[in-house]
């Protein structure tokens, strides 16, 4: 396959000059995609969105039509943006809050006016400080210029926009965790069912959770229907979406990609993406979808950036970033270093979670640092078949929320491509690859 | 008397009004109060607590809960080191290592002049410019052991004070608009809205006893 070329949507401003700024935004058709909603029926917006198939871009791929038509009936309702990106090596929602923030205001705007939401909350990851400002100010510029407010652009309807700053916790990209965090909590995921916020969300009310890549694409789906949106990719993988790309490769970056017309082949090695593995070495394995999914290897390079294609091969797209390990990579710290990601970040609730990553960080810590034992092995997979038993794709769930589940992932993956790897480490009694990782 | 300057109390009024309940505002005041001292004080804790009309130990409780919360003394500079993948990959341990060394702290550790508080950190969305790290959530990146040599002398010497402002010290720009709509109406709705909330409670409770007395 190669690098298909079409009009990039959520992308397009992200390297021009003051791209936060309304001038600019205005300058390059920002707002008209919210003037033409505001003109349109709101049951005719959400049609468009629903013609559009697209997924929801947060990581568990969800469609967006589908989860707003699933919003109960009440007087009340709210839409809340889940920009708490934390998923390790995921930096889109970054780029876009930082370079395009207007976007995500506008694409808000449509939301809320199809949903009928009055109040809409964009909840931004805390560590973003630069980005938080740059939205604070792109909302000053958006309540000034009209569009945010009591009767935006005259159209009777009206809207308020909250930024709301999140404080460092991995699970609060969770949607339930996110509503607990936004009512002022410990983010701590909520007891399924309900299984969606669309029936009791934030504050009990009926509340859709859509992410901030996600509602950027809005704006455009409304200028250009959501039929052309839709004919660009390949069945369920409509549209194109951002990659993340980060690891062993030469132009680590993001990437706006028509999806399913692409392979990770073309994403890694491609001139104009990522120009190949560092220093002419040769692939190990990759993350295709972030570090909650299992791992490919130099085989799986000819898949196309497709859900479906991802997910029968065993893994997941997730949030879209895909970590290049070259032949250099130790699997055993790698594996270790996520499985340490997972047990500082289990919020406690759920013992399989909490003390599982606790126990399986600290036995893949050890075989790391050359005190394994050749029965940790087996170990270790127990503790991961007890957190998701038979450690099947999609995981089996023994936790309120899918982090616990998430934490085999990698381990598995690890020990199933590069058992060898591990005995070394055991039986040499320590790494095999001098630590010294570039 | 408040513990917070009149100036940020009057910040944190205007964000408590911005939420249909008070307690939503937790979190951002927390941010706003952090801004004064760099860290949560007590004192602290107790203003937001009378603000959000909540216990201070369920002001604590909740901020104890985020990593961004400091909930003991630290330096002007909070330096956030991530390791995870895409750095680890890209020699973040090494830069660790060397920042530990440059610093004489280990993560966690503050120096004696307080001037860095240095801290490993899981992945903060920088990965296409790994290694990479935060200065009190400020962006510096890729790294190496040179660029940070440099970077400490910068924020040493005030030359990036515009750029990287005091640790807590989160966002500077202030909200310029009040809600705009009708929230009369939204407020009666919602105490339509809390009656039958808490009638649902009663209900469940009334339930629950009942299971109760029958297992007994």
């Amino acid at each position: 396959m190669a690098l298909t070329t079409f009009e990039k949507i959520v992308s397009k401003r992200l390297k021009l000059e003051n791209s936060y700024t309304l001038e600019q935004y205005l300058a390059t058709g920002g707002y008209d995609g919210l003037k033409k909603a505001l003109q349109m029926n709101p049951e005719d917006v959400s049609a468009e969105v629903m013609d559009a198939s697209l997924l929801g871009r947060g990581g568990a791929g969800f469609p967006a039509g589908r989860k707003w038509s699933m919003l109960k009936p009440s007087p009340v309702r709210y839409l809340v943006v889940n920009g708490d990106e934390s998923e390790p090596a995921t930096f889109k929602d970054h780029e876009l809050v930082e370079r395009d923030p207007h976007q995500i205001i506008e694409g808000t705007l449509i939301a809320s006016y199809a949903l009928g939401a009055r109040q809409a909350f964009i909840f931004c990851r805390g560590e973003f400080a630069l980005g938080l400002e740059r939205l604070e100010a792109a909302l000053n510029e958006a309540y000034a210029y009209g569009a945010v407010g009591s009767d935006i652009f005259n159209s009777g309807f009206s809207i308020d926009l909250v930024i709301h700053p999140g404080a460092g916790a991995y699970i609060c990209g969770e949607e339930t965790a996110l509503l607990e965090s936004l009512e002022g909590k410990r983010g701590y995921p909520r007891i399924k069912p309900p299984y969606f916020p669309a029936v009791i969300g934030l504050y009990g009310m009926p509340t859709v959770v859509n992410n901030m890549e996600t509602v950027s694409n809005l704006p455009w789906i409304v200028l250009n229907g959501g039929k052309a949106f839709a004919s660009l990719g390949e069945g369920s993988s409509a549209g194109s979406r951002l990659f993340a790309l980060s690891g062993h490769v030469n132009r680590p970056g993001w990437y706006e990609i028509e999806m399913a017309k692409t392979t990770f082949r073309d994403l890694i090695e491609n001139p104009e993406l990522g120009g190949g593995v560092r220093n002419g070495r040769k692939l190990k394995a990759f993350i295709p979808g972030g570090v909650s999914a299992p791992w490919f290897g130099p085989d799986e390079m000819d898949l196309p950036l497709s859900q479906d294609a991802v997910a029968q091969k065993g893994s997941m797209l997730g949030s879209g970033s895909v970590v290049v390990m070259d032949e250099t990579t130790c699997p055993v710290r790698a594996a270790w270093r996520i499985s340490k990601f997972f047990s500082r970040e289990s919020c406690g609730q759920c013992t399989p979670c909490r003390e599982g990553s606790g126990w399986i960080e600290r036995i893949m810590h050890r075989i790391e640092m050359g005190l394994g034992r050749e029965e940790d092995i087996e170990l270790v997979l127990d503790a991961c078949d007890n957190i998701a038993p038979g450690l099947t794709w999609p995981p089996k769930q023994t936790t309120i929320c899918v982090l616990g589940p998430s934490i085999p992932s990698s381990i598995h993956s690890a020990i199933t491509m590069f058992r060898d790897d591990f005995l070394t480490h055991i039986k040499e009694g320590g790494c095999s690859y001098d630590g010294k990782i570039n | 008397m408040t513990h917070l300057s009149a100036e940020l109390v009057e910040k944190c009024k205007k964000v408590v009004e911005l939420y249909p309940s008070k307690r939503s505002a937790l979190i951002p005041l927390c941010h706003i109060a952090q801004g004064q001292n760099g860290w949560l004080t007590p004192e602290a804790i107790e203003d937001v607590a009378s603000l959000v009309g909540v216990s201070p130990a369920e002001v604590r409780g909740t901020a104890s809960f985020y990593d961004m919360f400091h909930l003991e003394p630290v330096g002007k500079h909070v330096i956030a080191m991530c390791t995870n993948i895409a750095c680890m990959l890209a020699g973040a341990y090494e830069l660790l290592e060397h920042a530990q060394e440059k610093l004489g702290v280990s993560p966690g550790g503050t120096t004696t002049d307080k001037e860095f508080t240095l801290e490993e950190s899981e992945c903060l969305a920088g990965c296409d410019k790994a290694p990479c790290i935060q200065v009190n959530h400020r962006f510096f990146g890729p790294m190496d052991n040179a660029s940070f040599d440099t970077l400490l002398a910068d924020l040493k010497s005030g030359k990036l004070a515009d750029v990287v402002p005091p640790h807590g010290v989160l966002i500077r720009i202030d909200r310029e608009h009040k809600r705009k709509v009708n929230y009369e109406a939204i407020d009666a709705e919602r105490v339509e809205i809390d009656a039958a909330i808490k009638e649902r409670k009663l209900k469940l409770e009334a339930a629950n006893n009942a299971t109760v007395g029958k297992d007994s």
